[in-house]
């Protein structure tokens, strides 16, 4: 009788009771909104003065009239942006996660560097965009030290050409993130086993040979989750662009994020339109990480089920 | 009990990350959560409320700035004091003015009026608007008769022919509906004029006399043969295209958008400042670095450093952001007639539909824009242009006034006559939105990066984006 109690006794409620508040605030503050924002999509709703019109259903208008607007080149603008700030951020990253966590190269002060390069993310974007939206302005002290020093005849137009405001916001975003990546990739490298490196060490390898064959592959999880990251941040990019560009996305709307055009409808508090296009970044942050998750992953041996099949054909093509 | 330490953390980000979310999710729902806890405090307040009597004892004002707080401090009667912080001003019957300040950058100061506009109905009583402001650019946006938010000043017992018989017309005919029903009114009325520095009058022209000076900036034609002295000696005439932009602006013909139409029709004036623009810039005329207003760069350019020649600002404008951005000796700059008419401004007082106040707002309408004495010293004290012919034409013929910014010129005199001729362009709901993006998107063709049609359909992209119910932009032969 005693026993068959004891057996009963059940722990699980505890591990629900301590999981409920997050689901609790998830189904709040995350799913409602989330449905809501869905269903707004269908509606055309909006504010005209201090009217309000709608929520009339509308069906696929939204999502139609996106399509024909300049969606897709605003999508290419992210990308671009993106791209110009990310490709910098990864390789520098990697580097200097594998100088400081490199045994033999015995850097100095290490703990110091590990803050001076995570120092940017402190500050808030905003704050950053302003500070280099005065530094580089024509009237601006770099331009009055170029002008002085004399390196160039006359002040540079930095955000006057689609080039230099591209440039400017890419390297700001770079400089923002690639701290915060170096540490983690630091902590991915640290995680492998320290008798890896040392039969490299004694196999003969050179320095090239372990960063591409044992260190890359062995981080390849949490560069995924870097990538990854990265492409969500990616996406949502709307802080620096908008107070460099004052919200214009200029010159002729080169540097208009998908964010920032979505903002631009939130200005007659336009929930139909945004939401669809919320549902549109949805589904493409939905798909690029499928790809990149699939990319990584593929000949990971971690259990998915790829890699078991993966793994199959390979056992099977040497069988046969 | 580390572990338990980077638990708890661990939660508490999650929490934070998943609420910072929400925030970009949507935003309808937030609203309906500060619905529901301005329900509560509606309910605590309801209280309250009925002990008050048939006028309630707290006035709400929102504006964006202290300005409209400080010209009730000087000239209504009834203040007593106002506390140390600048939000509550107590008046002699007891009752309080609680000043609601919301910044006009970013739209931020309207969404919030709008908001609280938008459930006047269901608040309570001291919660309501009683008394709010709104710019020119915006003015018709809460004077629009069908959405009906600002009370017809009949309806609170002020008779405007008569009580504003001393007003300036334009500034009448601008906080009016459509079928001419006044449903606001200003203190200040903004003729603006052409600032010049002396020092530069002096070394292209030989002279900084207002009347001469006047004469080479008499109308555009004149202003260009005077812009190409300036240029001669490396001068510039203005810092931007946009400083040209509101003596345009004020003299289109037709408003933006028809009343009741979903069509945008740009005006001929606009396509002139378009093309005037586009010349005077090629030709060398404005600054080049300098791009449109309210940036660092244009602040500069009224630094004593800069080679700009002249602004084109109302009486606010010297006070506000020329003198505040003039590092040089005060008297270096002169006021005198611009190339062209025009108003740029001008704050409207309303009493909210729905105010508990309706006595005090009258009250306060009256004080602050219809009663002579009080426009005069606010005039003298501030030397803001008001609102009242006769005590402005009184200050244009006092000879001891004097400004000192303007090397003893009294600026009344050339204010004066601008005021009286200017014509107030016909408003529509979309000004603010067109005014603004015209602006940005024909930047680009200033500067040459995109060609004149690009121009016009990045402006057609803009403005639909702005207001969605926009189904068509005309553009002029």
């Amino acid at each position: 009788m005693m026993k068959k109690k004891r057996k009963s006794i059940s722990y699980g409620k505890w591990g629900y009771l301590f999981i409920l508040p997050f689901f609790v605030s998830f189904f709040i503050f995350s799913l409602i909104p989330l449905v809501d924002t869905i269903r707004y999509s269908f509606f055309e709703y909006y504010r005209s003065g201090i009217k309000e019109i709608g929520p009339n259903f509308v069906g696929m208008k939204n999502y139609v009239s996106l399509l024909e607007s300049d969606m897709l080149k605003y999508a290419g603008n992210t990308l671009i942006l993106w791209v110009i700030g990310f490709i910098p951020q990864i390789v520098i990253a990697l580097l200097l996660a594998s100088w400081f966590s490199d045994m033999r190269l015995k850097i100095h002060g290490k703990q110091f560097f590990k803050v001076v390069v995570y120092l940017p993310n402190l500050i808030m974007a905003s704050a950053f965009a302003l500070l280099f939206f005065t530094m580089l302005s024509t009237n601006g002290p770099v331009n009055s030290i170029l002008v002085s020093v004399g390196v160039i005849m006359k002040p540079i137009d930095f955000f006057g050409s689609v080039f230099g405001t591209r440039s400017v916001i890419g390297f700001m975003n770079f400089l923002m993130w690639f701290g915060n990546t170096t540490i983690l990739l630091m902590a991915a490298i640290m995680g492998i086993s320290i008798d890896i490196f040392e039969a490299t060490d004694l196999d003969g390898c050179n320095r090239m040979q372990r960063f591409f064959y044992v260190t890359l592959p062995l981080i390849k999880p949490i560069l995924a989750y870097t990538i990854i990251t990265a492409i969500i941040g990616g996406l949502q990019m709307f802080d620096v662009p908008q107070i460099i560009t004052n919200g214009q996305g200029n010159p002729d709307r080169t540097s208009m994020t998908l964010i920032m055009f979505l903002n631009n409808h939130l200005k007659s508090k336009n929930y139909g339109m945004a939401g669809a296009l919320s549902v549109y970044l949805f589904l493409l942050s939905g798909g690029l990480c499928y790809i990149v998750f699939k990319m990584t992953n593929r000949n990971d041996p971690d259990g998915s089920k790829a890699a078991l099949k993966a793994e199959k054909k390979e056992q099977r093509r040497k069988r046969g | 009990m580390k572990k338990k330490l980077v638990s708890t953390l661990v939660i508490a980000s999650v929490t934070v990350s998943l609420l910072a979310g929400c925030g970009s999710a949507a935003g309808s729902p937030s609203e309906a959560e500060t619905a529901t806890t301005e329900e509560a405090i509606e309910e605590a307040t309801e209280e309250v409320a009925e002990v008050a009597s048939d006028e309630g004892k707290v006035i709400n004002i929102y504006c964006w700035n202290d300005e409209f707080r400080t010209r009730v401090e000087a000239v209504y009667d009834q203040v007593v004091e106002t506390s140390e912080d600048g939000t509550v001003t107590t008046l002699k019957d007891g009752s309080e003015i609680h000043w609601v300040v919301n910044p006009n950058q970013d739209g931020v100061y309207q969404a919030k009026l709008d908001e609280v506009l938008m459930n006047q109905e269901n608040a309570a009583a001291d919660d309501k608007v009683d008394i709010f402001l709104s710019e020119t650019d915006y003015v018709f946006k809460y004077t629009d008769k069908d959405a009906n938010v600002a009370i017809p000043l009949t309806d609170l017992g002020i008779n405007p022919d008569e009580d504003f018989a001393d007003q300036y017309e334009f500034t009448r005919a601008t906080a009016s509906d459509s079928d001419g029903v006044q449903r606001g009114s200003t203190w200040q009325a903004c003729p603006g004029l052409l600032v010049y520095r002396r020092d530069i009058a002096k070394d292209v022209f030989g002279t900084d006399d207002p009347e001469e000076i006047g004469k080479k900036v008499a109308d555009w034609a004149t202003m260009k043969s005077a812009g190409e002295e300036l240029k001669a000696k490396g001068y510039y005439t203005f810092a931007s295209y946009a400083d040209t932009f509101r003596l345009y602006g004020n003299s289109i013909s037709d408003s933006w958008v028809a009343p009741g139409s979903t069509t945008i029709k740009v005006d001929q004036e606009i396509m002139n400042w378009i093309n005037d623009s586009k010349e005077w810039i090629d030709g060398g005329y404005f600054d080049p670095t300098v791009k449109g207003q309210w940036n660092d760069d244009w602040n500069k350019t009224m630094g004593s450093q800069s080679k700009v020649f002249a602004f084109l600002f109302p009486a606010w404008g010297i006070d506000f952001v020329l003198n505040p951005n003039w590092d040089g000796e005060a008297g270096s700059w002169a006021v005198t007639n611009p190339p062209q008419e025009y108003n740029w401004g001008g704050s409207y007082v309303h009493a909210a539909t729905g105010t508990d106040n309706p006595q005090a707002a009258k009250n306060i309408i009256l004080a602050l824009t219809a009663n002579e004495a009080n426009l005069t010293k606010i005039s003298k004290e501030t030397s803001d242009f008001t609102n009242d012919k006769s005590a402005m034409a009184g200050l244009a013929s006092d000879t001891t006034f004097a400004s000192e910014f303007l090397g003893g010129q009294n600026p009344f005199t050339k204010f004066a006559p601008v005021a009286e001729n200017i014509k107030i362009a016909p408003l529509s709901a979309y000004d603010q939105g067109c005014v603004e993006l015209i602006q940005n998107t024909f930047g680009d063709y200033f500067q040459g990066e995109v060609d004149f049609d690009k121009a016009k359909a990045n402006f057609e992209t803009a403005i639909m984006e702005r207001y969605p119910e926009i189904t068509e932009v005309q553009w002029p032969e």
